[in-house]
């Protein structure tokens, strides 16, 4: 008995000291999050040219709130993640959820946070913010003449029977970051372009399935009115002008019989010129030339065909490259994303989303389709804008 | 007797049974035996059924159960080792349960013996039982190793059982009837009401209704630091869409017959909920809505039929009601409506071919159909037919247990082109035949200590949703297998008198691989588009350790102590070439802590008794990329109740008061999903 009394006090007394060092050690490991350091990595060797730099905007999963924005800088070679969080450190929940696009205007760079309702304006060379713009589900910007025009898919509601949404441009006054005007436009609008005092939106009824839109909405700028609808293709996401007035216009197709396309539309003749017949995810214009990568997903093949890079001249309406990487690198892209080019140096950049919920990463290739740099990014990395001369102005 | 862990013991209970409590011991009186102890007692008997579990099950029940401060099944699950619940927050939020970093698809959760289905998205929700009538919660690793039971017992990697409660009648009694009220935080009203009633010397009937009405409403709060401690920015605000109506309705025929039972019950849900959406910047509150209707009518009859046969057979029907609704007009429109049937019928058979030999064969069919609004649906309609054929065997000391499942699935579903025409009729048949195997030794005759392990391989059907949801499904869908090897010990021990009433200590180490893993790719590029694909592979590493402590102190005090570990190593092997700087190979999936664990003391004084509950989860993070930006920091909350029982005539009253999350710790389980701070309940049950 005494025994056992002795057996049974040694348990308890181990019982306990193993209660209380747990209950010691577990209850001191939580630490207050702490605002996002920046990661600077070296990347390349410095250049120095007219352009300084580039954002990288990186999208995020939806819900995620992990819109974060990188930088480039040519003249160090460096490569920064997530620069906002510690440019504003006091901003809550820092930039937001899905990053749609970016742009720079005038001395602003403009971040359209598509989840987070807002175009999130900052100061574009230490990206202090500057202010937002409430706009529900903003997807697209472009600006011109003190103005930036933003599409969202977030119009008025009609039901007839079934419930219909239709999307609208928004005009912002850059000045005052006020919508001052408001331009209702086709089913779920995506990229916008201006050429010709006109602007062209891509309509793409992407909600609507299987009832997609097929139009560019023709916006007079003079008068903020839609003044046509052009039929182009179904599912429309991207339109862009060359500097002869020719839209080159991308459509996603339907995911089974009609795959991705571009279609050029001559805004002078008024006509569809051509249909190149070659798939197409993101675009970039340079000069005249349209790099186009391409990951198409098709139903009937239950897979995603092989990712291409190609080059269209926009003056011969040909595709003059059909693979812009040249070294193998391709074979290492999951998921093609974002597309770019250094207006100076021609340097390409291509973006890989990977499995869109961890870090993507960025490859640089020379106009000779040789890899000069890669380096990791935030998640799904996808739009860029250039620091310097300034392609984003009209 | 006054060595200082007496005095610390004597500290503890005085601590956990507050100071206002009566000084003279009152007599005590019936009802409080039911206590830890003699639960504690009931775990440890050895042998006194003529067959146990090879591994036994970890269990929450009774008074234990009753005392834990849970509000639905999934807040009491989250005291089992080996667990991760993922929580989205709130008193209508989702939580559903991953045992072993397998995947919530992986687990069968059953209830009174018939396992819930959902064949639409395999997830059983949770956090929408209610512990109100639930008796007791057990959670097997494998399988429940006993080897009559149904063939759909053999087919998930993990099982939890929930059985309600069945009417007991103390002598002379007919009827029972208890009433219970909760109400607290989050602007709960929470009544329920169960009567039992002795219809005759075998039969007897429960009926249990509960009507729950939150507001859902509570604050919480996000702030980050800069790295030398100085406040960055910090934010509170009040959770909103997070109200929830429900109704719960259910009752039940028990019957005991010459050496069998059999019962018959239903079960009806209906609720309305607010969808509580993350948190992202600009967006601090939700619309989405979600309406479920279940209901279920189940009933089972067993019979031992002469000296070596026993018979189970079980049958049920389901039908579940889902809308989702998404009214935001900054968002995609959805108003999506659901509808599944189930149909299932079981045999279970065993023989005893010698004394220590017994042998099963189990057969089952199932037969499940979705019906939707969505457009371009395949109207998948599965037809599924188990055969168990299982045999277990004592020899002196060891119990070993052999199982084989064959599984035979055929789906039906309509294929559409793009504009929605049907382009064919379509069928696929997957035909599989998965092994366990559990074994059990006792080394010492004199001491309760075994050695034990177990090996299973089973796979998880790829759900309508996987395999048919316009747009994300795709048919080809393999099924996804877990392979578990488990080795482990269990000692045990109980004392009629002296310090320690019982002592209970178990430790498990584990490898699982889950292969063909079932995981959202993204497709094409544009808008978020996904697709089921079969490309995932996690290596699981696991240690579970569980110890259980009854102390008998002096002056009627009793305390039962538990305490439950889990180390996890859960390797990401999808993707080798994402290897590296920020890449996810190897990484730790998401969600997936390190370390976790549990502490519960409870402790009773005559009709006072105190519960105090720890819950740790460790460092994770929320994708298999371990870099700081994907880090969720560690989060523990602890608990406090205290319950007072007494007579008011010939009615009992308890009286319940508690105290969740004391230190107001703000917390996510899920990525901008947050978590309540410090919240309270009042809980009155009478029993007339």
């Amino acid at each position: 008995m005494k025994q056992s009394i002795i057996h049974n006090r040694r348990l308890a007394r181990w019982a306990v000291a193993v209660a209380a060092a747990l209950l010691a050690t577990l209850t001191a490991c939580r630490d207050d999050d702490v605002v996002f350091i920046p990661e600077t990595v070296p990347v390349s060797q410095p250049e120095y040219t007219s352009v300084s730099g580039f954002y990288l905007l990186n999208e995020g999963n939806m819900g995620s709130n992990k819109s974060t924005l990188d930088y480039y800088d040519y003249a160090t070679g460096r490569y920064t993640r997530n620069i906002y969080a510690n440019a504003n450190p006091t901003v809550p929940k820092e930039m937001g959820d899905v990053g749609n696009d970016a742009g720079i205007y005038g001395s602003r760079l403009y971040c359209v946070i598509n989840c987070s309702n807002k175009v999130e304006v900052m100061d574009r060379d230490n990206c202090r913010r500057i202010g937002q713009i409430n706009i529900p589900n903003c997807r697209f910007i472009k600006f011109y003449g003190g103005y930036a025009y933003v599409t969202s898919y977030a119009g008025p509601v009609v039901i007839d029977p079934n419930y219909k949404q239709r999307g609208y441009v928004a005009k912002v006054d850059t000045a005052t970051l006020e919508v001052v005007d408001t331009c209702v436009v086709g089913f779920q609008p995506d990229q916008l372009d201006i050429a010709g005092g006109k602007i062209y939106v891509a309509n793409s009824g992407g909600y609507m399935v299987p009832n997609y839109e097929n139009t560019l909405s023709v916006i007079d700028l003079a008068t903020f009115k839609e003044e046509a609808r052009i039929p182009i293709a179904i599912n429309l996401l991207g339109v862009v002008a060359d500097r002869r007035g020719v839209l080159w216009v991308t459509s996603r197709g339907d995911y089974y019989s009609n795959p991705s396309d571009i279609y050029a539309y001559d805004t002078r003749k008024g006509r569809i010129v051509k249909r190149m017949d070659c798939r197409a995810s993101s675009c970039w214009m340079d000069g005249d030339s349209l790099y186009v990568d391409s990951s198409d997903w098709s139903y009937v093949t239950g897979g995603n065909a092989k990712p291409r890079y190609q080059i269209i001249n926009t003056l011969t309406m040909q595709v003059v490259d059909t693979c812009f990487i040249k070294d193998g690198t391709d074979g290492k892209i999951e998921k093609p994303y974002g597309v770019a080019v250094n207006p100076i140096t021609k340097d390409i950049m291509v973006t890989d989303a990977k499995d869109y919920v961890s870090p993507g990463r960025l490859y640089c290739f020379g106009p000779d389709g040789q890899m000069k740099w890669n380096v990791r990014t935030g998640d799904i990395p996808a739009h860029f804008v250039f620091l310097g001369r300034n392609e984003n102005e009209h | 007797m006054h060595t200082p862990l007496h005095i610390l013991l004597s500290a503890i209970t005085a601590l956990l049974t507050t100071a206002g409590a009566a000084q003279t011991p009152a007599k005590a009186n019936e009802a409080s035996r039911l206590d830890s102890v003699q639960h504690l007692r009931e775990v440890t008997v050895y042998g006194v059924r003529p067959y146990e579990e090879v591994i036994p099950a970890q269990t929450l029940k009774g008074a234990q159960l009753e005392s834990l401060n849970s509000h639905s099944v999934a807040d009491a699950i989250r005291y089992f080792s080996g667990v991760q619940i993922k929580d989205y927050g709130g008193v209508g939020g989702i939580k559903t349960v991953d045992i072993r970093s397998m995947g919530t698809n992986h687990m069968g959760v059953f209830y009174d013996g018939i396992q819930l289905g959902n064949a639409q998205n395999g997830q059983i929700d949770l956090g929408k039982f209610s512990l109100d009538n639930i008796e007791e919660i057990s959670l097997y690793n494998g399988q429940k190793s006993e080897i009559f039971q149904p063939a759909r017992d053999f087919g998930s990697a993990g099982s939890i059982y929930l059985r309600t409660r069945r009417p007991a009648f103390t002598a002379g009694r007919r009827t029972n009837l208890n009433v219970t009220f909760r109400t607290g935080s989050f602007g709960l009203a929470n009544p329920s009401v169960r009567w039992e009633q002795k219809l005759s010397r075998r039969v007897s009937m429960a009926l249990n209704a509960e009507y729950t009405y939150a507001t859902g409403r509570y604050r919480f709060r996000y702030r980050k630091r800069f790295s030398d401690g100085t406040l960055a920015w910090d934010t509170t605000a009040t959770r909103h869409n997070g109200d929830i109506q429900s109704w719960r309705v259910e009752g039940g025929l028990f019957g005991t017959l010459d050496e069998g039972r059999w019962n018959a019950k239903f079960y009806y849900y209906d609720s309305e909920k607010g969808i509580p959406g993350a948190i992202v910047n600009n967006v601090w509150k939700t619309a989405q809505r979600q309406w479920d209707r279940n209901f279920f009518a189940q009933g089972a009859f067993q019979k031992k039929m002469g000296e070596r046969y026993e018979l189970l057979a079980s049958a049920k029907y389901a039908r579940d009601y889902m809308r989702y609704l998404n009214p935001d007009t900054t968002l995609m429109y959805i108003n999506n409506r659901f509808w599944q049937d189930e149909i299932y019928a079981s045999v279970a058979q065993k023989l005893t071919l010698a004394r220590d030999w017994d042998v099963d064969l189990s057969t089952d069919y199932q037969w499940n159909y979705l019906n939707s609004t969505l457009v371009n649906f395949d109207y998948p309609t599965r037809h599924t037919a188990l055969t168990a054929l299982a045999t277990a065997y004592t020899w002196h000391r060891l119990k070993a247990q052999a199982s084989l499942l064959h599984t035979f699935v055929r789906d039906l579903y309509t294929v559409r082109s793009g504009d929605g025409v049907v382009a064919s009729h379509n069928r696929h048949s997957t035909s599989r035949l998965t092994p366990a195997v559990f074994i059990s030794w006792q080394p010492m005759a004199r001491y309760d200590f075994n050695v034990r392990a177990f090996y299973k391989r089973i796979f998880r059907m790829p759900t309508f949703n996987d395999l048919y949801y316009t747009d994300i499904g795709n048919a080809n869908l393999r099924p996804e297998y877990a392979t578990q090897y488990n080795v482990g010990i269990q000692y045990q021990r109980y004392r009629e008198e002296g310090l320690v009433s019982g002592i209970k200590l178990t430790a498990d180490a584990y490898y699982n691989y889950v292969t063909d893993k079932i995981i959202a790719v993204p497709k094409g590029t544009g808008q978020y588009r996904w697709m089921m694909m079969n490309i995932g592979k996690v290596k699981i590493r696991g240690i579970d350790l569980t110890a259980r402590c009854g102390l008998r102190l002096p002056q009627h005090v009793n305390l039962d102590l538990n305490l439950n570990y889990t180390y996890q190593r859960a390797q990401d092997y999808s993707n080798p070439a994402d290897g590296g700087d920020g890449g996810t190979y190897k990484g730790q999936i998401a969600y997936i802590p390190w370390h976790s664990g549990s502490a519960v003391v409870h402790g009773q004084w005559l009709n006072l008794e105190a519960n105090y509950s720890f819950i740790y989860v460790g460092e994770r993070y929320h994708t298999s990329a371990n870099i700081t930006a994907n880090h969720e920091q560690p989060w523990y909350t602890h608990d406090v109740s205290a319950s007072y029982r007494f007579a008011l005539g010939k009615t009992w009253l308890k009286l319940t008061l508690e105290v969740n999350n004391l230190f107001n710790q703000y917390y996510d389980v899920i990525l901008n999903y947050p978590m309540p701070g410090r919240n309270y309940k009042v809980i009155l049950k009478f029993d007339i």
